[in-house]
This record gives structure tokens, C-alpha cells and sequence, in this order.
């Protein structure tokens, strides 16, 4: 059931960011592109996916409790801020983002292809090297 | 090229944030896609769910390429050196920083989560800067 569940949720989750403008790279550059000709439609992502995902998170905290594994972590650290300093440095350089990445494979294309394998070496890479 | 498109855009959150909210109320889990990747990469134990949720993205993706495939295009315009070092940084960075767009930006914020603010900001931040300094600076 929860696999069923969890595949149904990649599906539109897919979904959601065709839709949503996510895969198309120039699209994502020119919202980061804040001094150029800023396109901010991908603000607007951001903010539907929280406008519906808040309101049944708080209530499904207060029914659900402890049975939802939330992060542990509570304070910024250190490796947080370089960890998420460096994803946004190779955002910035191609315009993909993890989900788009990975949704993005599917088009078989070079740099598609090409930008996946590197992401998912870099997370190989820091399950072997990056524990403190 | 296409230009400012804020229906379809928010469109496409709403239903990131139904996905979400549905890993969240049926697995009790946190949709954040690096997270969720990661774990398979580094050896958790709990590994059926995560190759399900990928699996859903990249069948939903085999799907909307035939279907609407305008939603993948242009394709990223970087050279190779810079997609392998883009790639790595993604894949590395959003590892040691616990998470991504959807983990931080999405669930985090609504969580109301200092980490996931903190973390926001960040990669934004640098993300806006080194499009400042590719487009602006060197270009």
C-alpha cells in the first residue's frame, strides 16, 4: 500500500512540475535571472504547492502526531548552509533542480542525461565521503 | 520565450503540494525528492517506498514527454563540463544540506521550519548570484 501510494505521488508530482514550468531549464533561469528579464511564474510553484500542502500538513499534525516522521533537526548549521549554498550554485549553472532532473531523463536527451548521472554521483559521492 | 505564465505555474505547485500531502497523510512521510533519492543511494533500509515515489517520476516523465512534450523544451544549453559540475553540486549539495526545492522550499516552509528558511534563502541566494555573474558578469 505504501509503495502504491508513494508511486501514485511521484506520478503527479511529475506531473505537477510539467505543468508548473520546473522542466523547462531557460524557464527556471529566468526566474533566477532577478537582474535580467526576471520571469518570477516560478514563484508562483512554490506558492500553490504550499498553499495546498500547509493547511493539510498543520491538520494532519494535530490528527496524525507521532506517526509522521519529520526532520529531527531544529537549528541551522554549518553543513546545511554550504550543502544548500552549493545546490544553488549548480541550480544557477544548468537549471535543474533534483525532481526536474530526475522527471527530465525521460527525454533521453544528451544534456538531460549528462546532468542526471552527475547528481546522482554527487549524492553517491556524499553518502561515501560527506559524514562529517 | 514563453514569458510569464502564473496560472499554469501555480497550477503545477497545487498539485506537487496534493502529492505531497499524500506521501505526508498516507506513508507519514516528508516529499522531498533529494531526501527520498538519497536514501537509495546511501544504503537505507527502508528502500521500497523511495524506488516507488522515483518510479512514479520517471514514468510520469516517459509519459508527459509523448504527451506534452513542449513542457522539456529547450533543453539545458550548458556545455558538458559545466552539466557534470552543475550535477555534481546539485546532487552533493542538496545531500549535506538535507534537502532541496521540494524538501525545504516546499514542505520545510510549511512546516514553518528555521532549518528550511535558513536553507531557502541560501540556495535562492546563490542561485540568483551565479546567474547574476554567468549572465551579467562574464557574459
Amino acid at each position: 500500500m505504501s509503495q502504491f501510494i508513494a508511486f501514485i505521488s511521484g506520478v503527479i508530482f511529475a506531473v505537477g512540475l510539467a505543468i508548473g514550468g520546473m522542466t523547462q531549464p531557460h524557464k527556471v533561469l529566468a526566474f533566477l535571472d532577478l537582474f535580467g528579464k526576471w520571469d518570477a511564474s516560478l514563484a508562483f510553484v512554490m506558492g500553490g504547492a504550499i498553499a495546498v500542502y500547509m493547511p493539510i500538513y498543520w491538520l494532519a499534525r494535530r490528527r496524525l502526531g507521532g506517526r509522521l516522521q519529520l526532520p529531527a533537526a531544529q537549528r541551522p548549521d554549518r553543513r546545511l548552509l554550504v550543502g544548500a549554498a552549493m545546490f544553488g550554485v549548480g541550480w544557477g549553472l544548468v537549471g535543474y533542480c533534483p525532481g526536474p532532473a530526475l522527471v527530465s531523463l525521460s527525454t533521453l536527451t544528451r544534456p538531460a542525461l549528462i546532468f542526471g548521472a552527475a547528481m546522482l554521483a554527487g549524492m553517491f559521492l556524499h553518502g561515501r565521503l560527506g559524514r562529517r | 520565450m514563453h514569458g510569464f505564465t502564473p496560472i499554469s505555474s501555480a497550477l503545477g505547485g497545487a498539485l506537487i503540494g496534493l502529492a505531497s500531502a499524500l506521501l505526508l497523510l498516507f506513508n507519514g512521510r516528508v516529499a522531498g525528492v533529494s531526501g527520498i533519492v538519497g536514501g537509495l543511494t546511501s544504503g537505507h533500509a527502508d528502500r521500497g517506498w523511495r524506488a516507488a515515489f522515483l518510479a512514479g517520476l520517471l514514468v510520469g516523465g516517459f509519459v508527459l514527454v509523448s504527451m506534452m512534450p513542449a513542457a522539456f523544451l529547450p533543453s539545458a544549453r550548458a556545455s558538458w563540463p559545466l552539466l557534470v559540475v552543475g550535477g555534481l553540486l546539485v546532487g552533493y549539495g542538496t545531500r549535506m544540506g538535507s534537502g532541496c526545492t521540494s524538501g525545504h522550499g516546499v514542505c520545510g516552509l510549511s512546516r514553518l521550519s528555521s532549518r528550511s528558511l535558513a536553507a531557502t534563502l541560501t540556495f535562492m541566494g546563490t542561485g540568483f548570484a551565479t546567474v547574476y555573474v554567468v549572465r551579467h558578469l562574464l557574459a
